[in-house]
């Protein structure tokens, strides 16, 4: 399932016609004589550049997941190669002006097989620069493979807290936000409106349990109180039934009842088995947040500000729907080998490396900010998006929780609370 | 009292006096209207509605007529700056126009097409295309040289500014800038382009023959963190001696001396000024704020704040018909 993509210059499809690519082509070519950058990896007695390859590969496994609970939210089996793809398009619009070229090799394997014979074909082929949309354990396989030791790879997929921590790699830098962040993020709104009671109810899922565990180290950090627990092992079974509504409007009652004085019901159903029947459900009249109700996330819909208008356009425009999480984070590793790529001039896993952890990156990713990587964790830095299920509601940090370097660093596990091992 | 008489004589005489006083164009972003200001009694004229998501703003170099950016309806709107009324649509604008401008001959207009990676050219009299130049990602600033030679766009995300060849249409030279660049204006002799990076912080000042960046303006303000000075727009005195820099959620204008690129003040306005441009006689230099609805006028010899008047929401473009 591995095949190379070869982007051609980004012109408008309605609008591409012969005579246009043509004067593209003569456009590229006369800036490559008017720019003199580089002309010293040009072969003697040639005018014109040699342009500087990148091949970026895109590591995957095709995973079943939990489908989402609402019939409202489609089901998408391609969430985050899409992203990469459009990322790439762009990585190229840049390097075309500047003599680099991007290419995007898709390496995703069937479930049941090993990832690992995969990802070493890609190191052998010389390939270093790896966007991983795999779980912590394939993730973790290939990281430890000796030929990856030189290798950046991008993990685009989980959240899971123990892979920036315990379990952290040198070669592994993390896009998406992990529980914690999402977690702090939620708390901080919360504490913000005064609404510091909370009562946690979590699946029985082993990620259900992570967010849950990441909503009591947040209590704990700001100042939240969890006033009431439950954990609820619910099986969602089918997705779509001809009835059921009348089951939920008892049962959801039942399981919010009793959980002591809160302001609001915090939910951990990370696997979508019940997390959406809470909202209007619950015994007493109280808000829902957590992995339902009022998210934490990157992206969202719903999310505008900051020119991701032209993001969510240019997605959809390409790719025919919605641009999910995934989708933004595998755009965004892409982006931020662009970014590394263009600054430096460079392909060298090094000299990008050495560049990533360096003061002087930063990948724009409509935040309203530069964003970088922590040092000793490799996570990126970022705002995060408050987003209920038709809106954006508001983007943590909060006003008021101060760092002495970044206000991002209010987020998730600050350096001195870091059990990363393999610092840089 | 006799002099002080006299002074506030003429000063009502002036402000009952519109012929003495020009007019601010200001773009609410959200409220798809156009907001008409006085200048010289700082009463709102009149609000008229336009496309949808209106920011970038010019006016023809006769005053005449005001191009407006209508960019979710993706065109230009057209409107009489003495009557006040959109007189036609340019649908030719390419799809959604951000920041646009003019010739000084007022015949050709260039149009940065935010979601499209693209340059169009247009007509200024009838919208008929001229032609379409394919730069970086997400176009937004634009400026034509001042002998009508060069236009220089930005693409925000991809981190340059496009020096294109107006005779040619194709892009002669890309120079990389800090990350998010929103604006770029040539400075009055022509031999400077400036432009801002939102997110990078900075002023890029770029050597317009060698087209190479020959400083870089940073900016340190005392109590405000470095990632919410975003700066944005750029004006020029006439003289060319000073600029003035918006530093978006900073929420100040950075006032620098041009020809030693130091910051000689810092001065407060509404939250998030995002463009600007000077009265009739360049003595009062006006702000429209995006997060506080308000434009700010500030007093060019002094450089202080003087008023804040409130406008439409999310005010985003201002130009300014003497």
């Amino acid at each position: 399932m591995t095949r190379q993509q070869r982007s051609a210059p980004y012109v408008l499809a309605s609008t591409m016609q012969v005579a246009k690519g043509l004067a593209l082509v003569l456009a590229a070519f006369l800036m490559c004589l008017a720019d003199p950058v580089r002309s010293n990896e040009a072969p003697p007695g040639d005018g014109a550049r040699t342009a500087l390859g990148i091949t970026i590969a895109y590591l995957g496994k095709t995973y079943a997941e939990a489908e989402p609970l609402s019939l409202v939210d489609k089901i998408y089996t391609d969430k985050g190669i899409q992203g990469a793809r459009v990322g790439l398009v762009e990585d190229n619009m840049t390097g075309r002006l500047i003599g680099q070229h991007y290419a995007l090799v898709e390496a995703i394997v069937p479930e049941g097989e090993d990832i690992k014979p995969k990802a070493l074909e890609l190191f052998k082929s010389g390939v270093s620069l790896i966007v991983a949309d795999l779980e912590p354990a394939d993730l973790l396989a290939v990281a430890d493979l000796p030929e990856a030791n030189d290798a950046i790879i991008m993990s685009i997929r989980s959240s899971d807290d123990r892979i920036r921590n315990e379990d952290c790699r040198k070669n592994i830098f993390h896009i998406p936000p992990d529980w914690a962040m999402r977690a702090d993020a939620l708390a901080q709104f919360l504490i913000w409106k005064q609404w510091r009671k909370w009562a946690l109810i979590s699946g029985e899922m082993p990620k259900d349990k992570d967010y849950a565990a990441a909503v009591r180290r947040a209590a704990a950090r700001f100042g939240g109180k969890i006033v009431g627990e439950k954990s609820y092992a619910y099986v969602a079974g089918s997705r779509r039934t001809d009835t059921g509504h009348q089951q939920i409007q008892k049962q959801m009652p039942l399981l919010t009842q009793g959980l002591g004085d809160a302001d609001v019901i915090i939910v951990a159903d990370v696997e979508e088995s019940f997390g959406d029947y809470l909202l209007f459900n619950s015994y007493e009249p109280r808000p829902v947040a957590g992995t339902h109700g009022l998210t934490a996330v990157s992206w969202h819909r719903s999310y505008e500000e900051s020119a991701a208008t032209q993001m969510q356009n240019r997605f959809e425009r390409k790719t025919g729907r919605v641009m999910t999480e995934r989708d933004y984070s595998a755009w965004l590793a892409v982006r931020t080998f662009g970014e590394a790529v263009t600054r430096t001039n460079s392909a060298d896993p090094g000299v990008l490396r050495s560049y990533l952890l360096s003061d002087k990156f930063e990948v724009a990713g409509f935040k309203s900010q530069g964003m970088n990587f922590r040092r000793w964790d490799r996570q990126l830095r970022q705002p995060v998006l408050l987003a209920g299920p038709r809106a954006l509601v508001s983007i943590s940090p909060q006003e008021g929780f101060l760092h002495p370097k970044y206000l991002t660093d209010t987020l998730g596990y600050d350096e001195p609370e870091s059990k990363c091992r393999q610092r840089n | 009292m006799m002099r002080l008489g006299w002074k506030l004589a003429i000063i009502s005489f002036c402000m009952a006096h519109p012929a003495l006083a020009g007019t601010a164009f200001i773009s609410n972003e959200k409220d798809n209207t156009i907001t008409m200001l006085d200048t010289g009694t700082l009463k709102v004229v009149k609000t008229v509605p336009v496309g949808k998501r209106p920011r970038g703003m010019v006016l023809s170099p006769d005053y005449k007529t005001l191009f407006i950016c209508a960019g979710d309806d993706n065109r230009l709107d057209v409107m009489d700056t003495t009557t006040f009324e959109i007189t036609s649509t340019h649908e030719t604008s390419g799809p959604d126009p951000e920041l646009l401008d003019i010739d000084h001959a007022g015949k050709f207009i260039y149009i940065a097409n935010e979601d499209d990676g693209m340059v169009t050219v247009i007509s200024a009299a009838d919208g008929a295309v001229r032609g379409e130049i394919q730069i970086g990602v997400e176009p937004e600033g634009m400026a034509v040289s001042p002998d009508d030679t060069i236009v220089v766009a930005t693409s925000e995300s991809t981190s340059m500014a496009h020096f294109i060849d107006i005779k040619s249409m194709t892009v002669i030279a890309n120079v990389l800038v800090d990350t998010r660049p929103r604006v770029a204006r040539y400075t009055p002799d022509g031999k400077e382009v400036w432009v801002t990076a939102e997110v990078g912080g900075t002023v890029s000042v770029i050597d317009a023959d060698q087209r190479k960046i020959k400083q870089r303006l940073t900016f340190d303000i005392p109590g405000v963190r470095p990632e919410l000075i975003q700066p944005m727009g750029v004006k020029f005195t006439p003289d060319g001696k000073r600029a003035f820099v918006a530093l978006g959620r900073a929420n100040r204008i950075a006032v620098i001396d041009t020809a030693t690129y130091k910051t000689l003040s810092l001065i407060l306005v509404g939250q998030r000024p995002w463009h600007m441009d000077f009265n009739a006689d360049h003595t009062k230099l006006f702000t429209a704020n995006g997060l506080s609805n308000d434009v700010t006028v500030i007093d060019v010899a002094s450089l202080k704040a003087e008023k804040s008047v409130p406008v439409g929401r999310l005010p985003w473009g201002l130009v300014i018909k003497p």
